[in-house]
């Protein structure tokens, strides 16, 4: 049985992605989990994961094409007669991005986000993927139209003629108005890649003044996009491989203003008293050397996974409105890149990870962040997000839902601060901790306990 | 090895271990005397990563109660050459 692997979605601001490498070739064997191909995105190059075990077969579009989500990019043979496996994209709009499914090679794209489930030939034992495989009003009218066309072709932008560059190289070419002709390609064949503009674009730059700092000025309103020290990075130019700056800010800026216009954000805050955290952080981190050591960062992450437990209203996905709870929770952990914007890549079943795994997992995801090589799961799966601001930052930010999630949980930079213990101010160490939420589907009232109970775990370090 | 280090050679070392954690870095050119947070926005996770790959090559463990006031290049490889011994 042949199914199709399509472009998947990668967030509600993915409209397309371009293929940049075959990881797996027609004939080998993979597994659940393995990588297929590597996918340049506004959030850099993804790895993007296949969701059985099968045999490679043809490959449909070819490494440099720039394709929107849901267009077939590979056949797959199942390993042996399995169910179709079925995964929840996080498009807004409710869509079901189906991305590997039984359909003929030849189905066309205005198929896709119908879970067209052809007759299994064995009986279908429970769905592979249980906590995701809740279908998600695939029928729902209000999708848009997946056969449009997901990037208006612009009349400016001619098809390959000489010399020969990718789709994204020429559309970065274009905005930094820059010409294709003097660029020396790197990739197949010589073509002119993402990569050869984005240099171009770098040593044009180099020798003009700095550009001025990007700090907002402080404003009530500081976006969770200017995270951790992404604030203060005085004009440097971005060096970051595989990562299109321009294309990520127009991801950020379509799903900031998404979410602004269509979820009624309200906001909670709280200061808490964060002396036993950092006293008892103090003393593990002395006793241990560098490699195990933990940043706050972790105890804050975890602090919200286990509380989110009791508030599953805070924690899933709105569908046109409708609330989708997740039974599992995956913290997308808020990570700056320097030079400027943002990703939020999940850390997968946060509530059951002890502190240690925790701070390895961030680890990890904090190198790939800055070296390439995120999962496509990464970035289509957080049930929340956490925003932390770190060492070098403000006292509270104000974040913004990422959709299709319900919340943020920002955490401001800890301070020494006056506080009142048992009727006498005393010089402590203080935390901001604050909750935007989609008021659709919660109330303040839940908010400000799940606040408090974020609070109370700060206080028993020990038991996170 | 480390007791024969220079000072320019344990500058080197901090260098490239640097951009090792911090690969969008690698074509910078930072001036040793650079405060790292200021001007290359490294974060807690990146010092830590550093003196993780740090400890590792030079067996020099920097203690977290040291880390405020290794601030540049130039603050950690001083900080390194004392603590190996030399200089």
């Amino acid at each position: 049985m042949i199914s199709l692997y399509r472009m998947p979605s990668l967030g509600a601001d993915m409209e397309a992605g371009t293929l940049i490498e075959w990881v797996l070739q027609p004939g080998q064997t993979f597994a659940k989990g393995d990588v297929i191909a590597v996918v340049e995105t506004q959030k850099g190059a993804i790895e993007v994961e296949v969701f059985h075990d099968g045999v490679m077969g043809r490959q449909l579009i070819e490494v440099g094409q720039t394709v929107p989500v849901g267009t077939p990019l590979a056949e797959l043979e199942a390993a042996m007669v399995t169910p179709p496996d079925q995964r929840t994209g996080v498009q807004s709009g409710g869509l079901t991005e189906v991305l590997s499914e039984s359909l003929p090679a030849d189905m066309t794209a205005s198929a896709i986000g119908v879970t067209e489930a052809a007759p299994p030939l064995a009986p279908s034992p429970q769905a592979p993927f249980p906590k995701l495989s809740t279908p998600v009003a695939p029928s729902s009218g209000e999708s848009p139209p997946r056969s449009a066309p997901l990037i208006p072709p612009s009349p400016s932008m001619p098809e390959a003629v000489d010399p020969r560059a990718s789709p994204a190289a020429r559309r970065l070419a274009q905005q930094r108005g820059l010409s294709l002709d003097g660029l020396v390609g790197t990739g197949p064949g010589g073509a002119i890649v993402l990569a050869d503009v984005r240099s171009a674009a770098v040593a044009l730059a180099s020798g003009t003044p700095q550009a001025a700092p990007r700090a907002p000025a402080p404003s009530p309103t500081v976006p969770p996009l200017a995270t951790p020290a992404a604030s203060a990075t005085a004009g440097r130019r971005p060096a970051h491989p595989g990562l299109d700056l321009a294309a990520m800010r127009q991801a950020i800026a379509a799903a900031m203003a998404h979410a602004k216009r269509e979820i009624p954000h309200y906001y909670l805050s709280q200061d808490v008293d964060l002396t036993p955290a950092s006293d008892w952080l103090a003393q593990r981190n002395a006793e241990l050397p560098p490699e195990r050591r933990l940043l706050m960062g972790v105890l804050f992450i975890k602090a919200v996974a286990l509380t989110l437990k009791g508030f599953p209203e805070l924690n899933g996905f709105d569908r046109e409105g409708r609330f989708e709870p997740s039974a599992a929770i995956h913290v997308g952990c808020a990570t700056a890149i320097r030079g400027g914007g943002l990703v939020a890549p999940a850390i997968h079943d946060t509530d059951h990870l002890d502190l240690d795994t925790l701070m390895a997992k961030l680890r990890d995801l904090v190198a790939r962040v800055r070296s390439g090589g995120l999962r496509a799961s990464e970035l289509a799966d957080p049930t929340i997000t956490v925003s932390s601001l770190g060492e070098r930052g403000v006292d509270r930010l104000y974040g913004i839902i990422y959709p299709p999630q319900v919340a943020i949980v920002g955490f401001g930079t800890p301070r020494p601060a006056p506080w009142v213990l048992e009727d006498r101010v005393v010089p402590r160490q203080v935390v901001t901790v604050t909750l935007a939420a989609d008021h659709r589907h919660s109330d303040g009232h839940r908010g400000a306990l799940f606040l408090a109970q974020v609070a109370q775990r700060l206080h028993e370090p020990e038991n996170l | 090895m480390s007791t024969a280090m220079t000072k320019d050679q344990i500058l080197a070392a901090t260098l490239e271990e640097l951009t090792n954690v911090a690969p969008d870095l690698a074509d910078e050119t930072i001036p040793p005397d650079a405060d790292l947070r200021e001007v290359f926005d490294l974060d807690s996770m990146d010092f830590l990563n550093w003196f993780t790959a740090l400890h590792r090559r030079l067996g020099v463990d920097i203690p977290e109660l040291d880390y405020p006031k290794l601030r540049s290049m130039d603050d950690v490889a001083t900080y390194l050459a004392a603590r190996l011994g030399g200089l």
